[in-house]
């Protein structure tokens, strides 16, 4: 059996940057990565944070595949044919030190494999983990899927992804739920890079978000989104399990309905979808965070339901626990401890982060939403009617007018009931 | 567009062996009424075969998002990721 420091399980941008860290630590390092190379297996909807991308590689965006910097961002609320915008938009951010890029996993990923390589790591392709290795109680390495396929380590990372099959086999998380996990499908549309440009009003090169909620989903928890490529524009959208099933809706009918609205449609005419891709979210939150190490096991990434969806940010939460879990796998196996105990430094690095930190501060926020499902239906309904009645100018004195907006709200929503939604918005997410 | 041609768009390295196994095919036809999985794989792996009075699996176009093992009511699923080198392989990802 060969033996190894760090065995990390999944090549995507948790484990990459885990195995990444351990190996620059001086570890030797192997990563086990189910698909042809790492990336062909990994989907998400595609935005790649700076600041933590460069913590794992830096200045990795004048070599790494990217797609386009984004500039601006948009929110949609969608209500049947009618939509309400807000966006931000700082060219500045076209820029170094930039804030986000569009990308594909395929391509960085294997970029990122590539990189960790360099560093000494090693990566063993076309194998699944199918579960720990124990002597005793330790875990001492893993079993692969392959004839003789048993691996010794120090120290095992978990970044197997949101499905935690090992995690689950290990005790140290629980099954999915259909109330913590988003099912989401997604869409690579290729257009002409002039069409996009035009069409999201951007300079060559420059790239564009817009996150679409309310009808985006048919009011179910969820949000639709609208990436911009070089050449391509991404369309998804990401449903709670549980209601999607509850509302019988297939997936596909979800993007199609989405993909219909008028201001998406105009966005997308003309273009070519080149792929259909799928992908559960882990949207559990902090109260589901599973138990994080072990004595020679730490979990990472999407495995680990370290998944801020309100700010659109998992990659990055990825990254940074990869990389302080290789740091940490290290450091423990350099002190020749990687009990349970030497590992909660972990957690204890990963609580002062903003990784802990952002995930606790929206603690109540799935609950919220899983006890309110009238918010996505109501307010989108009720925000477009006020606005349109603000804007629409057909005499009505003004002073009326928002004596009728006051009305017609109070007819969709009870005044106790809207002073008991902003109180729980504002406990949700503030 | 339709499902089937978005499919048709997927690269896959197909098994000959399926990686999904319903557990029992009685739970299916005795106790679940509504058949979820038909509609909330965004593939369409699982379809109700009324001659057979089965759920007909095609694990070839499996997309292995995993939303099965999660969704199916009664844990009537066994879906397992394919074999190392074998299922999905994506072009953007």
């Amino acid at each position: 059996m060969e033996n190894f420091d760090v065995i990390v399980v999944g090549g995507g941008p948790a484990g990459l940057s885990a195995a990444l860290s351990a190996a620059q630590a001086g570890m030797k390092t192997v990563v086990i990565e189910r698909g042809d190379y790492p990336g062909t297996k990994n989907v998400m909807g595609g935005i790649l944070y700076t600041k933590a991308t460069d913590l794992i590689v830096p200045e990795f965006w004048k070599e790494a595949p990217l797609e386009r910097p984004i500039i601006e961002q948009r929110i949609a609320m969608l209500s049947g044919d009618e939509s309400i915008l807000a966006g931000y938009r700082d060219p500045a951010w076209a820029k170094e030190p930039y804030n986000a890029h569009s990308v594909f996993r395929v391509k960085f990923d294997r970029w990122l494999a590539q990189q960790a390589e360099k560093a000494g790591v090693m990566i063993i392709p076309e194998t699944i983990v199918e579960n720990l290795l124990y002597k005793g109680d330790n875990v001492v390495g893993v079993r692969t899927g392959r004839a003789e396929g048993d691996l010794g380590a120090k120290v095992v990372i978990i970044a197997e992804g949101v499905n935690n099959f090992l995690a689950v086999k290990a005790g140290l998380a629980k099954p999915l739920k259909p109330e913590s996990v988003a099912v989401t499908v997604k869409e690579v549309i290729a257009l002409p890079k002039e069409k996009i440009e035009d069409r999201f009003c951007l300079d060559e090169g420059q790239g564009a978000t817009i996150e679409l909620y309310g009808d985006s989903t048919a009011g179910m928890m969820g949000v639709g989104f609208i990436y911009t490529n070089k050449e391509s524009i991404s369309i998804g959208v990401g449903a709670i399990l549980q209601p999607l099933i509850r509302n019988n809706w297939t997936p596909n009918d979800l993007l199609e309905n989405l993909k219909s609205k008028p201001y998406v449609k105009r966005l997308l005419q003309g273009g070519e979808t080149k792929e259909y891709l799928s992908h559960l979210i882990p949207e559990g939150g902090y109260t589901q965070v599973p138990k994080l190490h072990r004595q020679g096991v730490l979990v990472v990434g999407d495995t680990a339901m370290l998944m801020n969806s309100l700010n659109r940010e998992g990659s990055n939460l990825a990254m940074i626990s990869g990389k302080i879990a290789g740091e940490v796998a290290a450091q423990a196996i350099k002190t020749g401890d990687v009990s349970d105990q030497a590992m909660t430094v972990y957690e204890t690095r990963l609580r002062d982060s903003f990784v802990l930190k952002d995930l606790h501060h929206y603690r109540h926020m799935g609950k919220f939403f899983e006890e309110n499902t009238h918010l996505l239906k109501v307010y989108p309904k009720l925000f477009s009617q006020a606005v349109k009645m603000y804007l629409t100018a057909d005499g009505t004195p003004k002073k009326q007018r928002q004596k009728e907006i006051i009305k017609m709200a109070f007819e969709k929503r009870s005044k106790g009931g809207l002073i008991k939604d902003i109180y729980g918005a504002w406990r949700a997410l503030l | 567009m339709k499902l089937d041609d978005k499919l048709f768009l997927v690269r896959f390295n197909t098994d000959k062996l399926s990686h999904i196994k319903i557990v029992d095919s009685k739970v299916c036809l005795q106790q679940c009424q509504d058949k979820p999985c038909t509609r909330f794989c965004p593939a369409h792996v699982y379809d109700w075969d009324e001659e057979e009075k089965r759920i007909a699996v095609g694990y070839e176009g499996c997309l292995e998002c995993g939303t099965c093992l999660i969704g199916c009511p009664f844990g009537n699923i066994d879906w397992k990721y394919p074999r190392g080198g074998f299922g999905v392989s994506w072009k953007n990802g």
